[in-house]
C-alpha cells in the first residue's frame, strides 16, 4: 500500500525539527547559515537577507561549501516549507548534521510577517556572455563583475591618458562613468587619443567619448561635464564617485583635485606622462602619502612642461593609462596590491619600470589634518600660485 | 662612482643624457659634482639656500633621501640616484 504526498509530508515533518520566521529573524543576525533550497530563478525574485542558494537537487554536492562542520546551526528555507521539510530530513539523517531547522511558512509566511526580502542583481544572460572572461577568474566572478558594475568612476580629461583609461575601463563593465573635459576633438589629438576618430573632429570630447563607450557597452552610464574643473565646481563633481582618475595636464588641478578628494576621501588613481616617460601612483587619502607628500611643491612654471607644448610618444598615454584603469579595477575589487605609497616610473625608450617609495609627510599641509579642517580656501592653493598661474598663461 | 637619473626635464641641460655617472660619498657631493659638469641643471636642483628644491624629490635606490640623510646620506659605490621633479602632462 503506497503513502499519500499529504502522509509522507506529516511523517517527515514528524522527525524534524521547524522554527518561526521570528525566531529566524533573531538567529539571521547570530550566525545561522540560512539555506534556500528553492531553484536558482526563485531565489533570483528575493531571498532572506544573507541567505546562500542551494537548490534542493544540489543539497548533497553542494552543501559541504556553505556548512563544512556537522554542527554547524543551518536554518532551510523554501517557498511555503514543504521542501524544506524534506531538505532538513536529508540534512539530517542522510548527511550527518545536528544542528538542522526548517522555517515554518517558507518565504511566503517571511514576507507576509513583513520581514525584509534581499533581491539579488542577476547578471543577465547577456551580460554573463559579455564578461564571461572576468567570471571564470575566481578574484572577479559573478560577484566581482557586479561591483564593478555598481561602481563609479571619475576620470578627469578625456585626453591621452583618459582615452585608453576610459574604454577598457567600460569594456570592463564599469557601471557609471563621469568624464570632465571642456575641450573639443582636434585632429593633433588622433594620434593617441584613441577614444575619438577623425569623423569627431570639432565634437566636445565628452559628448565623442559618450558615443565611443555607448557603442562599446550599453551598460555603462556616461555622466559628462563640459567644464573646466576648479575651486568652484570640484566638490560638487566629484562627491559621490568611488574612485577618481587623474590625467589631467596642469599643476593647478591637480593640486586641486588632491585636497579636495583628502576632503571627501575618494582614492585618486594618478598618472603624468611626458615624451617618453610616465609616472604613475595612487594616492588614497589616510591610507597612503596624497600628491602633496609627494611633491609639496609644483615646479616653477618653466620646469613644468606639459604634452601639448613639449610632445609625446603617442602609445605613452595607452601603456600609462591602462596601468591606471588596471589599478581602478583593483581598488573597486579590492584586490591585489594597489601602488599606493609607491611611485612607478615607466622609460618606455629603456623599457624598463622602476619604484620609488613615498611616503605619507607628517608636516603635510593637507593630509596631516582631519579632513573637516580642510577649508575651501585652502583648496588647491600654494606659494606662489598667482605667479605659477600668471606664468603658465 | 654612483648613477644618476636624469629627468626628462633636465635631459635639455646635460646634453641630452638620460643617466650620468658622478663621483661622491654623500647625495650632496653626486649632486654637485654634477651640477658642476653641466651648470644649467644648479638652479633646477638647488634652492638659494643650498637645499634641495621642494618640487625636486632625490631617490637613493628606491628611497627618498628626505626620509634618509638628506644630502648628507652617504652614497656607495654603484649606488643608483634619481632625479625627480613633479610631472603634470595628460596628454
Amino acid at each position: 500500500m503506497s503513502t499519500s504526498g499529504a502522509e509522507l509530508l506529516r511523517n517527515v515533518k514528524s522527525q524534524i525539527t521547524e522554527v518561526d520566521p521570528a525566531q529566524v529573524s533573531e538567529l539571521l543576525h547570530e550566525g545561522a547559515v540560512v539555506i534556500d533550497v528553492r531553484g536558482s530563478e526563485e531565489f533570483a525574485t528575493g531571498h532572506l537577507p544573507g541567505a546562500r542558494s542551494i537548490p534542493r537537487g544540489h543539497l548533497e554536492q553542494r552543501i559541504e561549501t556553505v556548512a563544512p562542520e556537522r554542527e554547524a546551526e543551518l536554518i532551510v528555507y523554501c517557498q511555503s516549507g514543504v521542501r524544506s521539510a524534506y531538505a532538513a530530513r536529508t540534512l539530517q539523517q542522510d548527511l550527518g548534521y545536528t544542528n538542522v531547522r526548517s522555517m515554518t511558512g517558507g518565504i511566503t509566511l517571511w514576507k507576509d510577517r513583513g520581514y525584509e526580502v534581499e533581491v539579488p542583481r542577476m547578471l543577465s544572460a547577456e551580460q554573463r556572455e559579455r564578461y564571461s572572461r572576468h567570471l571564470l577568474i575566481p578574484e572577479i566572478g559573478a560577484e566581482g563583475q557586479e561591483k564593478l558594475l555598481d561602481a563609479k568612476v571619475l576620470l578627469l580629461g578625456a585626453g591621452g591618458l583618459g582615452s585608453p583609461t576610459a574604454l577598457y575601463l567600460a569594456a570592463a563593465g564599469v557601471g557609471t562613468l563621469g568624464i570632465v573635459d571642456d575641450d573639443v576633438v582636434d585632429l593633433s589629438n588622433l594620434q593617441r587619443q584613441v577614444i575619438h576618430n577623425s569623423d569627431r573632429i570639432g565634437t566636445p570630447k565628452v559628448d565623442s567619448a559618450a558615443e565611443t563607450i555607448r557603442a562599446l557597452n550599453p551598460d555603462v552610464k556616461v555622466i559628462g561635464y563640459q567644464t573646466r574643473i576648479d575651486a568652484s565646481n570640484i566638490m560638487e563633481i566629484i562627491e559621490g564617485y568611488d574612485v577618481i582618475v587623474d590625467g589631467v595636464d596642469n599643476f593647478p588641478t591637480r593640486y586641486l583635485l588632491n585636497d579636495a578628494s583628502v576632503r571627501l576621501r575618494i582614492p585618486v588613481v594618478s598618472a603624468s606622462i611626458l615624451g617618453f616617460d610616465g609616472q604613475l601612483s595612487v594616492f588614497k587619502p589616510y591610507d597612503g602619502p596624497c600628491y602633496r607628500c609627494l611633491f609639496r611643491e609644483p615646479p616653477p612654471a618653466e620646469l613644468a612642461p606639459s604634452c601639448g607644448a613639449n610632445g609625446v610618444l603617442g602609445v605613452l598615454p595607452g601603456t600609462m593609462g591602462l596601468l591606471q584603469a588596471t589599478e581602478v579595477v583593483k581598488l573597486i575589487l579590492n584586490i591585489g596590491e594597489p601602488a599606493i605609497g609607491r611611485l612607478l616610473l615607466y622609460d618606455a625608450l629603456a623599457a624598463t619600470l622602476t619604484e620609488v617609495r613615498v611616503h605619507r609627510d607628517p608636516e603635510c599641509p593637507i593630509c596631516s589634518r582631519d579632513p573637516d579642517e580642510i577649508a575651501d580656501e585652502e583648496m588647491g592653493v600654494f606659494p606662489d600660485y598667482e605667479a605659477f598661474c600668471a606664468a603658465a598663461g | 662612482m654612483a648613477t644618476v637619473k636624469i629627468p626628462p626635464v633636465l635631459r635639455a641641460s646635460v646634453g641630452g643624457e638620460r643617466e650620468l655617472s658622478a663621483d661622491g660619498a654623500t647625495i650632496g657631493e653626486v649632486l654637485h659634482s654634477l651640477t658642476a659638469a653641466h651648470p644649467a641643471t644648479e638652479a633646477q636642483i638647488f634652492a638659494g639656500d643650498g637645499e634641495l628644491n621642494r618640487y625636486v624629490n632625490v631617490y637613493l635606490n628606491d628611497e627618498d633621501v628626505r626620509v634618509l640623510e638628506g644630502l648628507d646620506t652617504p652614497v656607495a659605490d654603484g649606488d643608483t640616484l634619481v632625479i625627480l621633479p613633479a610631472m603634470a602632462g595628460g596628454g
